[in-house]
C-alpha cells in the first residue's frame, strides 16, 4: 500500500515531465502518427490516474489494506459520522487534494466542452448568414474573403467545411480536392474529440510541461493523419503545392488587432487585420508537415509499432492494476 | 419562403444592403417584392408572409446580437449591428487566430504561419 503510492507518485512525475519532453523531441511520431497519438493519450490518462491514485492510496493507508477497502472505510466514516482519528493531517490533506483534483479535471473537461460548443454555434450561426453553399458537395460552404482560407467546423451532422473565395481562386481543382479530403479526414476521424480533450487537459494543468507539449504534438499529429488520407487519392506534389499556396497567402507579418468599423470589404491589407502570430506556442506544424512530405521517411516497422502499442497498453494497465488488483485479490 | 433560417438570411441581406433602419412592415414589403421577383408571380408568396413572422425573425436575430432596434420610435426600427464585412472579418479572425482557447473550435488546413516560414514556402513554390 505504502509502496504503491510512492510508485504511482514517481510514475506521475515521470509522465509529467521527462517522458513528454523526450517524446516531443523524437522524430519517429512523423513516421507513425497514429501510434504516436495513441501513446500521447495513454500518457495523459496514465499521468492523471497515477497523480490522483498516488494521493488516494497515501491518504487511505491507515484505514485499509488496499484502495477498495480504504474507500469502503472512508465512505463509512463520511456516512455514519465515525471518528476520523485514524487519519493524520497529511492523510486528510492528500485525500482532499485527490478529490479536488478529480473534480477540477472533470469540471474543466465539461467547461471546455461548453465553451467550444458555444463558439462553434456562434460561428455556425454567422456562417448561415454569410456563406453560400458550394458545388463541392453538401457540408461545404464558400465565404467571401480574399485570403486563401480553409477549415472545418466540427459538429456531428452539422459539420461544415469552409472555403474562401481567395482559396478557390488560388488553387487548381486537384489541389482544392486535396484540401477538401484533408478537412473531411479531420471530420470523419473525429479529431475534434482529441482537440477538445487535450485543450481541456492543458486548461486544467497549464503549468505541467506535459499538457502543453501534448497539445502541440496532437495538433501536429492530426494534420499528418489528415495529410496521409489526402495522399491516398491525390499526389504528393499536389498536396505540397496546396499547403504552400495556402500558407504563403495566409501569413501575417505581425500581430495587429482589427479595429471595428475600419474594415472595408476589399481592403488590400486584409491579411494584416487578422491577428495571431501564434507566439511561442505556435507549433511549427506547417514546416514539419512540408518537410515530412518532401523527404519522407519509411513508416515505422510493424515490430516497432507493436512496441509502441504495448507501451501504451502497459502505461494504462500498470496504474489501473496497482489501484484495483490488490483490492480484488484481498 | 420556407424555413426561419432562410428568412433570417434574407432579412440580414436587406438590412446589410439598406442604408438606414427599417421597420418590420417595410422589411415585409421588401421581402414580398423579392420573392415575387424571384417567382415571377406578383405578390403571391408575399401574402403568405405575416408581419408577425418578420418580427419573430427579427427578435431571433436580436437575440443573436446581429440586429438592434431603435427603441425611441414606434413602430420599432431595426438595423444591423455591424456590416457584413465586419462579420466576415470576425469569422476569419476566429478561423485564423491562434488564441489557445480557440484552437479546439475548428480545424484549419494551415495553422498559423510565421513570416519567415511563409518566405521559405514561397521560395519552395517558386522552384516548382
Amino acid at each position: 500500500m505504502f509502496w504503491t503510492s510512492y510508485f504511482l507518485a514517481v510514475l506521475a512525475l515521470v509522465l509529467a515531465w521527462p517522458v513528454p519532453v523526450l517524446l516531443s523531441r523524437a522524430e519517429w511520431p512523423a513516421r507513425a502518427p497514429f501510434m504516436a497519438m495513441v501513446l500521447w493519450q495513454a500518457i495523459a490518462l496514465a499521468g492523471g490516474l497515477s497523480m490522483i491514485g498516488a494521493m488516494l492510496v497515501y491518504g487511505l493507508e491507515p484505514i485499509g489494506d488496499n484502495l477498495i477497502a480504504g474507500l469502503r472505510s472512508l465512505t463509512g466514516m463520511v456516512l455514519h459520522n465515525e471518528p476520523t482519528t485514524a487519519l493524520g493531517f497529511w492523510h486528510l490533506f492528500a485525500l482532499s487534494a485527490a478529490a479536488l483534483l478529480s473534480a477540477h479535471l472533470v469540471f474543466t473537461l465539461l467547461l471546455t466542452y461548453v465553451k467550444i460548443e458555444r463558439q462553434r454555434r456562434r460561428h455556425r450561426e454567422l456562417l448561415a448568414l454569410l456563406a453560400s453553399p458550394s458545388d463541392d458537395g453538401p457540408g461545404t460552404v464558400v465565404i467571401n474573403h480574399d485570403s486563401p482560407v480553409a477549415y472545418c467546423l466540427p459538429g456531428g451532422a452539422r459539420s461544415v467545411t469552409v472555403l474562401s473565395d481567395g482559396l478557390m481562386a488560388a488553387l487548381e481543382p486537384a489541389e482544392l480536392r486535396a484540401v477538401l479530403i484533408h478537412e473531411n479526414a479531420h471530420l470523419s476521424q473525429r479529431h475534434d474529440l482529441l482537440l477538445w480533450a487535450f485543450a481541456a487537459w492543458r486548461q486544467a494543468l497549464p503549468w505541467f510541461p506535459t499538457t502543453r507539449l501534448a497539445q502541440v504534438a496532437v495538433n501536429s499529429l492530426i494534420e499528418m493523419l489528415a495529410d496521409d488520407v489526402a495522399l491516398r487519392t491525390e499526389s504528393k506534389g499536389t498536396l505540397i503545392k496546396a499547403i504552400a499556396i495556402v500558407a504563403s497567402g495566409s501569413a501575417r507579418p505581425a500581430e495587429r488587432v482589427s479595429l471595428p468599423g475600419t474594415s472595408a470589404p476589399d481592403s488590400s491589407s486584409e491579411g494584416g487585420t487578422l491577428s495571431g502570430t501564434g507566439g511561442a506556442d505556435s507549433p511549427r506544424t506547417t514546416a514539419s508537415r512540408v518537410s515530412r512530405l518532401l523527404s519522407p521517411k519509411p513508416p515505422l516497422s510493424a515490430a516497432l509499432r507493436a512496441l509502441v502499442l504495448a507501451a501504451s497498453a502497459m502505461l494504462l494497465a500498470v496504474p489501473t492494476g496497482l489501484l484495483i488488483v490488490p483490492g480484488l485479490l484481498g | 419562403m420556407a424555413s426561419l433560417g432562410e428568412l433570417e438570411r434574407a432579412v440580414m441581406d436587406l438590412l446589410w444592403a439598406g442604408q438606414e433602419a427599417a421597420t418590420a412592415n417595410k422589411l415585409r414589403d421588401l421581402l414580398a417584392q423579392d420573392s415575387a421577383a424571384a417567382n415571377g408571380i406578383a405578390g403571391h408568396q408575399g401574402k403568405d408572409l405575416a408581419v408577425t413572422t418578420v418580427l419573430t425573425v427579427l427578435s431571433r436575430l436580436e437575440k443573436k446580437g446581429l440586429v438592434e432596434r431603435e427603441r425611441g420610435t414606434r413602430p420599432h426600427r431595426y438595423q444591423a449591428v455591424s456590416s457584413r464585412a465586419d462579420h466576415t472579418a470576425d469569422l476569419m479572425h476566429e478561423a485564423l487566430g491562434s488564441a489557445p482557447d480557440r484552437e479546439a473550435v475548428l480545424a484549419r488546413f494551415i495553422g498559423s504561419v510565421s513570416e519567415s516560414e511563409a518566405a521559405t514556402l514561397r521560395k519552395l513554390l517558386g522552384k516548382n
